[in-house]
């Protein structure tokens, strides 16, 4: 119909539509929250406890309750499935035992968050008897994200050329040394772009925290990993839809998303800062 | 004799890799080991710091000695091993850390912590090496700053570094021009006074120039081993005849 250069045109001009319109998307709801959110935005609003209802006054209590989750769980999960990424790719050698846990690290990744909420709850909550705490919601956030780590750990040490190993293991360093000395420090920054992800994933998830962790209000910070917290997440879905005076908290919404999303954006310049700064230890 | 094979067979999976190997190579002399691609030259030498271990499938008959002890006996320590037998591979592989740090690298991960010990011996490898004039300034830049020479002159000095008494050489030229190439075979040649050297090569001119003694491979046989000049000029063995003079191979 069309001439081959005709048709190349169009379908790049397809694409390039397409493409700008997922980047229209982003800007859209970035604006959106950011021209919303800014105008509630002061001093108080981030250091100060709700009042009258939650339909004045700060989130302090919130911001520190999802920091306290995201330090908690990443505690728990950044080890664990770090620890859980080299076994499966340095050490492991039967290799349908290595495809079973992948399999079953991929299915842990696809459950819904809600579900997770459910178990921690189960789990933490009852059985262990931790209550309603900081402590339970951590390990709950720590079990979802335990996947992400393992996957990109994975990844990041597979990256890494066979020929470092071989160099190292020649000179007489055990399996041990090489990945302690010679494979993790390469695969770190690639490890930390993992991190990240989990941090972003944690501090936005609510399902998870809705029964282990979240308080609707609290008058005073937590003052043990054994106490309720309040969080971001949470706190913006109770005062958008089950606060008080749901038009009278709407800019207090607005304010919470956009401090959620700062937090997440200050979170990823950080540990790309840190990413660079290991890029400069180790050079390619 | 220095290292020994009697009698080797190793299989990859069904594929009989080295037929009934027996090879006898004195200390502190350059063996080169020839072949066509293939052959099961670097295969054997492999053998000799057991880097054929991980290899799954792989299956090893005879013995291998080194220094009159069989080094696949249950009670060696393969990581002791490797410290006395060194190991330059094809492609320089330097790690992504300073000089200083890739030639200390191997006295630290076995067990040495004496700083002062740790700088002189950096130097005198770096120098055994021939690479101590052209790095002693930037010791503690990235080793990647260094031409592809260098790094690898780099990797036999952090051979060098843990004091082995046998060099494994993995056609150690064959990514370099040849400017760097005459570099490390002159290195070669001044390292056999304390060194006992085995080098894979795929360049005849090459095992002529550097080497003492030539081992000829093919089809995973050991088809001639002999003094070098003995088999550059008056080769025995028609196949070796026909490989040397580019006839075959």
């Amino acid at each position: 119909m069309f001439s081959k250069n005709i048709q190349q045109k169009i379908a790049f001009h397809i694409f390039r539509l397409l493409s700008f319109s997922i980047l229209g998307v982003l800007v859209w709801i970035l604006g959106f929250i950011i021209y919303n959110g800014i105008q509630v935005i002061n001093w108080e609003f981030i250091t100060a406890f709700p009042k009258e209802g939650m339909t004045e006054g700060g989130i302090f209590p919130a911001i520190i309750g999802t920091i306290y989750l995201v330090i908690g769980s990443m505690m728990f999960a950044v080890p664990l499935g770090i620890m859980s990424a080299i076994y499966i790719s340095e050490y492991a050698s039967n290799q349908k035992w290595v495809k079973f846990i992948r399999i079953m690290t991929n299915n842990l990744a696809s459950i819904p968050s809600i579900v997770f909420g459910l178990f921690g709850m189960a789990l933490f909550v009852h059985t262990f008897g931790f209550g309603d705490s900081i402590l339970a919601g951590s390990l709950t956030l720590g079990i979802l994200i335990i996947p992400l780590v393992i996957r990109t750990t994975e990844e990041a040490l597979k990256a890494v050329p066979e020929s470092y190993r071989l160099g190292s293991i020649a000179l007489g360093a055990t399996k041990f040394q090489t990945i302690k000395n010679v494979v993790f420090p390469i695969a770190f920054p690639n490890i930390m772009t993992g991190i990240i992800l989990s941090v972003g994933r944690v501090s936005g998830e609510t399902a998870p925290i809705l029964f282990t962790v979240a308080a609707y209000f609290l008058p005073k910070l937590p003052q043990s990993i054994f106490d309720q917290a309040m969080a971001l997440p949470y706190h913006l879905y109770v005062i958008a839809t089950s606060g008080t005076d749901i038009e009278a908290s709407k800019p207090i919404a607005y304010g919470t998303a956009f401090v959620l999303i700062s937090i997440v954006l200050i979170i990823n310049l950080l540990a790309g800062w840190i990413r660079r700064y290991f890029e400069k230890q180790n050079p390619k | 004799m220095m290292i020994e094979a009697k009698n080797i067979n190793f299989y990859y999976g069904n594929f009989h890799a080295l037929k009934g190997i027996n090879i006898a190579i004195p200390a502190n002399t350059v063996t080169a080991l020839i072949g066509p691609s293939g052959c099961g030259k670097s295969t054997f030498l492999r053998l000799f710091n057991r880097m054929n271990d991980t290899i799954e499938n792989a299956k090893l008959t005879g013995e291998c000695l080194v220094n009159g002890q069989n080094i696949y006996d249950k009670t060696v320590q393969v990581d002791a091993l490797r410290k006395n037998v060194g190991m330059v591979f094809q492609k320089p592989n330097p790690f992504p850390k300073s000089i200083y740090e890739n030639v200390a690298y191997g006295l630290k991960v076995n067990g040495v912590s004496d700083k002062k010990y740790i700088a002189e011996r950096v130097e005198q490898s770096l120098v055994a090496a021939a690479l101590w004039d052209e790095v002693k300034d930037k010791l503690h830049q990235s080793a990647f700053a260094l031409s592809g020479g260098q790094q690898q002159r780099l990797c036999i000095a952090r051979a060098l570094a843990i004091s082995p008494s046998v060099l494994l050489m993995d056609e150690p030229a064959s990514a370099l021009d040849p400017i760097s190439t005459s570099k490390i075979e002159e290195l070669i040649h001044g390292l056999k006074e304390k060194y006992t050297i085995v080098i894979v090569t795929h360049n005849m001119q090459q095992a002529a120039r550097v080497s003492d003694k030539t081992g000829f491979f093919m089809y995973g046989e050991l088809i001639e081993y002999s003094d070098t000049k003995k088999m550059f000029l008056n080769p025995e063995n028609i196949q070796t005849q026909n490989y040397i003079t580019g006839r075959f191979g």
